[in-house]
């Protein structure tokens, strides 16, 4: 190690380091730099004492402002649920059709029920309530267990065939499996109902007196359907077994309704949706009631 | 440890006392200073009668409300090229006044010279003229060098603190905003604002002075660039000055120059500047060494104007002999002034036809359209209607452009109600009989109708239907 010198061209020392013959010159760190390096220093002293530093066997030292930033959240949150509070429990109060006449509750429904239908409904229904095949539309105008306000929030607080005592039960024959109905009779049946969807019953086919004697129990002598019992429509060009939006040729959409009507009567398909009763609160369902209700179709 | 010369990547700036001085640009850098510290201070106060329940304040940058109200305009925050239009011609009117008298924003009218000079002034009152601080600057501590040093920094606070003070109150009202503040009862964002302000304004006026025209401004690097042979700028007169030389009373002015290098130019300069090596950056244009200058000859008995402010062209010409002519009309000042025309005119013309109503219609996207039981097809929009008014409005909402179509409004019938000065958002159902929009998207245009008659509002969208 050489000795620490003098450096005749920068008037500096070296550092006394040497390695083959070359020597570092000694460039000390700026004042300013040492400053702020120890007032960092002094900080973190009060840092330690003040917030959550070091790690123990089962936790940590709290420090002594005990900041979290989950507590800072939870604050958050409920500071949120007082806020909301107030308009859920005027929404509580009122019965659904008086939320729909007041503006302001109105829009704060909506947009309440906006965001619990996407979180909890969109899965099946679609956002929007678009729908989906086997999942109904719920912005058009045909209700399989009724469209007014108090029938939607009915459907949405105890579901379509589950557990809950209140739910909604109803169940279409096994015509085709059972045996009550011949294949060939089924598809006559098929071509029947084709024409009642169109609103032209052909009284003449042979299908039009099974049908009358098999399906107008349900859903009606002119294929009208029952809500009480969740019979669809079969008036209409609604169909919850086919595609959504009926983009193909008339051929086409006919021959798929036509299939779908065989299936349904041979061995029927029963949609069920849960009671959200179970999982929401009573304003929750009210909201998302008002804005299915309000989504276009609502009666 | 010594620092080797060159070596350090910071330089020690050596503080600048300016002499004071009288003469024609000290009174106009006055008189900026009487005009527009007042008007910084208490504009805030000014009232302007915007009717009931609207804030009365002239100038007011209301963030909670999210408007921003001058005089009789209110502007929304989706206005906001508005700001944009004022800033563009502030730049032009800075490009077109730098191309024709020079430097005169920096000189006169930045805040941070017109603060700068209002601190220096208090320096000069307290502890006295250049001498005398420079002389304090180098005496030992005393009593007397605490006292006088104190009041100066006590002097700089309030001012600074008030600067702050001022700035928070442009964002609210500022007669009930100011005695909230000054109790102690504001919130801890206006504090903040206030501290950081009138920190600012401590410290550059108060401490770094001419090193933030020399290297944070990006003005005084550009406005160079405006000036040409004819833009009017501080100037050292080199052919009459030069060869400069020490004088002594009675000594005769033959084969030498003027400049009797008294050094008067450079103690007055407030950014520490020798005019006499020519234009410069650091020259910030306020002509104090023209005044210093023409007190000087006027004692020495020679014309004034060794240092003018003037254009380079007609310093050459006047070198040459010949009558100087100053031009003002010039390619550069005609493109900058045809561009402020424009800019002008464009925020005139929108701020003429701007509208008190505003639609905008947005197509439902979640399903772009529903099929109706009865096979009919249906759209939904939703309609926002801005309404700038100060009193609620109603509305008819009408469709052109599809015939034989429903239209049903939630959450209101044929009347659309807007509350005043804000934003009414409704969701409007279009219905159309099956087969009318089969197959295509049909151009739709929603037509808004106050129905107090006069306004009419237009938004165009489209119907969409199944492709077959």
């Amino acid at each position: 190690m050489a000795s620490v010198e003098k450096d005749p061209v920068t008037g500096r020392y070296t550092t006394g380091h040497e390695w083959d013959g070359i020597r570092e010159l000694n460039t000390p760190l700026p004042r300013w730099w040492i400053l702020v390096f120890w007032v960092c220093v002094i900080w973190s002293i009060g840092y330690w004492i003040l917030m959550p530093t070091w790690p123990l066997l089962n936790g940590y030292t709290p420090g002594i402002l005990g900041y979290s930033s989950r507590g800072d959240l939870e604050g958050e949150i409920a500071a949120q649920k007082t806020e909301r509070a107030v308009w859920l429990n005027r929404i509580e109060s009122l019965p659904a059709a008086a939320v729909e006449a007041d503006p302001e509750l109105l829009t704060y429904a909506r947009a309440g029920g906006r965001i619990a239908f996407e979180e909890n409904c969109a899965p099946c229904h679609g956002i929007g309530g678009v729908g989906a095949f086997g999942y109904p539309t719920l912005a058009d105008d045909e209700w399989l267990w009724g469209g007014t306000i108090d029938e939607i929030e009915q459907t949405v607080k105890f579901g379509v065939r589950n557990s809950n005592p209140n739910t909604h039960l109803s169940e279409m024959p096994k015509f085709g499996v059972d045996g009550i109905l011949t294949p060939e009779q089924i598809e006559q049946v098929a071509d029947y109902v084709l024409t009642v969807a169109d609103r032209a019953p052909v009284a003449s086919l042979p299908g039009a007196a099974i049908f009358a004697e098999n399906c107008a129990v349900c859903h009606g002598e002119a294929g009208e359907g029952n809500k009480e019992i969740g019979a669809p429509a079969l008036s209409n060009q609604i169909w919850l077994y086919a595609s959504k939006l009926g983009n193909q040729t008339p051929e086409i959409r006919d021959a798929e309704i036509r299939a779908t009507v065989i299936a349904q009567v041979t061995r029927p398909r029963h949609g069920a949706m849960p009671a959200w009763s179970e999982r929401l609160g009573p304003g929750t369902i009210r909201m998302l009631a008002v804005y299915v209700h309000t989504l276009g179709g609502g009666r | 440890m010594t620092e080797p010369e060159g070596n350090s990547l910071y330089a020690r700036s050596e503080t600048i006392q300016p002499r004071s001085v009288r003469g024609r640009f000290r009174s106009w850098k006055y008189l900026a200073m009487v005009v527009l510290l007042p008007w910084w201070y208490l504009a805030p106060f000014l009232r302007w009668d915007r009717g009931l329940g609207a804030p009365d304040q002239a100038i007011l940058i209301d963030m909670g409300g999210r408007r921003a109200y001058f005089l009789g305009l209110e502007i929304w925050p989706q206005e906001v090229y508005y700001l944009t239009g004022i800033l563009v011609v502030a730049a032009i009117v800075l490009f077109l006044v730098s191309a024709l008298y020079g430097r005169v924003w920096c000189g006169f009218l930045c805040w941070q010279t017109v603060y700068t000079d209002l601190f220096v002034q208090i320096e000069r009152m307290v502890i006295g003229d250049r001498t005398r601080r420079l002389a304090l600057d180098r005496a030992p501590w005393s009593l007397d060098k605490l006292a006088r040093k104190g009041a100066v920094h006590l002097l700089w606070i309030l001012i600074s603190g008030a600067c702050g003070i001022a700035f928070t109150l442009y964002f609210g009202d500022a007669p009930t905003m100011l005695p909230a503040i000054l109790t102690g009862r504001e919130s801890v964002a206006v504090y903040g604002a206030i501290a950081v302000v009138g920190g600012f304004c401590y410290l550059l006026a108060g401490f770094a002075r001419e090193q933030v025209c020399l290297y944070m401004c990006p003005y005084s690097r550009f406005q160079a660039a405006m000036f040409d042979e004819h833009s009017l700028i501080v100037g050292y007169e080199t052919w009459r000055g030069e060869p400069r030389g020490r004088w002594r009373k009675g000594q005769p002015f033959e084969g030498r120059g003027h400049c009797i290098d008294c050094g008067v130019c450079v103690a007055v300069c407030p950014t520490g500047v020798d005019i006499r090596n020519g234009s410069q950056l650091g020259c910030i244009g306020c002509g104090l060494c023209i005044d210093g200058c023409d007190s000087m000859m006027d004692r020495v008995g020679l014309p004034r104007g060794l240092i003018t402010w003037d254009s380079i062209a007609s310093q050459a010409a006047r070198a040459q002999g010949e009558t100087p002519r100053h031009r003002l009309v010039r390619p550069r000042t005609l493109v900058y002034g045809a561009i402020l025309a424009v800019a002008l005119g464009v925020i005139g013309w929108s701020l003429l036809g701007r509208s008190t109503t505003e639609m905008t219609v947005l197509h439902e996207r979640a399903l772009l359209y529903v099929r109706l039981s009865d096979g009919s097809i249906r759209n939904g929009y939703v309609v926002k209607i801005l309404n700038k008014v100060r009193s609620e409005r109603q509305f008819t909402l009408d469709i052109e452009g599809l015939e034989g179509v429903r239209m049903s409004v939630i959450g209101g019938g044929p009347h659309l109600k807007v509350a005043p000065d804000s934003v009414g958002s409704f969701t409007v159902f279009v219905t159309a009989a099956a087969g009318i929009a089969t197959g295509r998207r049909v151009p739709l245009v929603f037509v808004l109708r106050d129905q107090k008659g006069g306004d009419e509002t237009r938004a165009e969208s489209l119907f969409v239907g199944p492709d077959r």
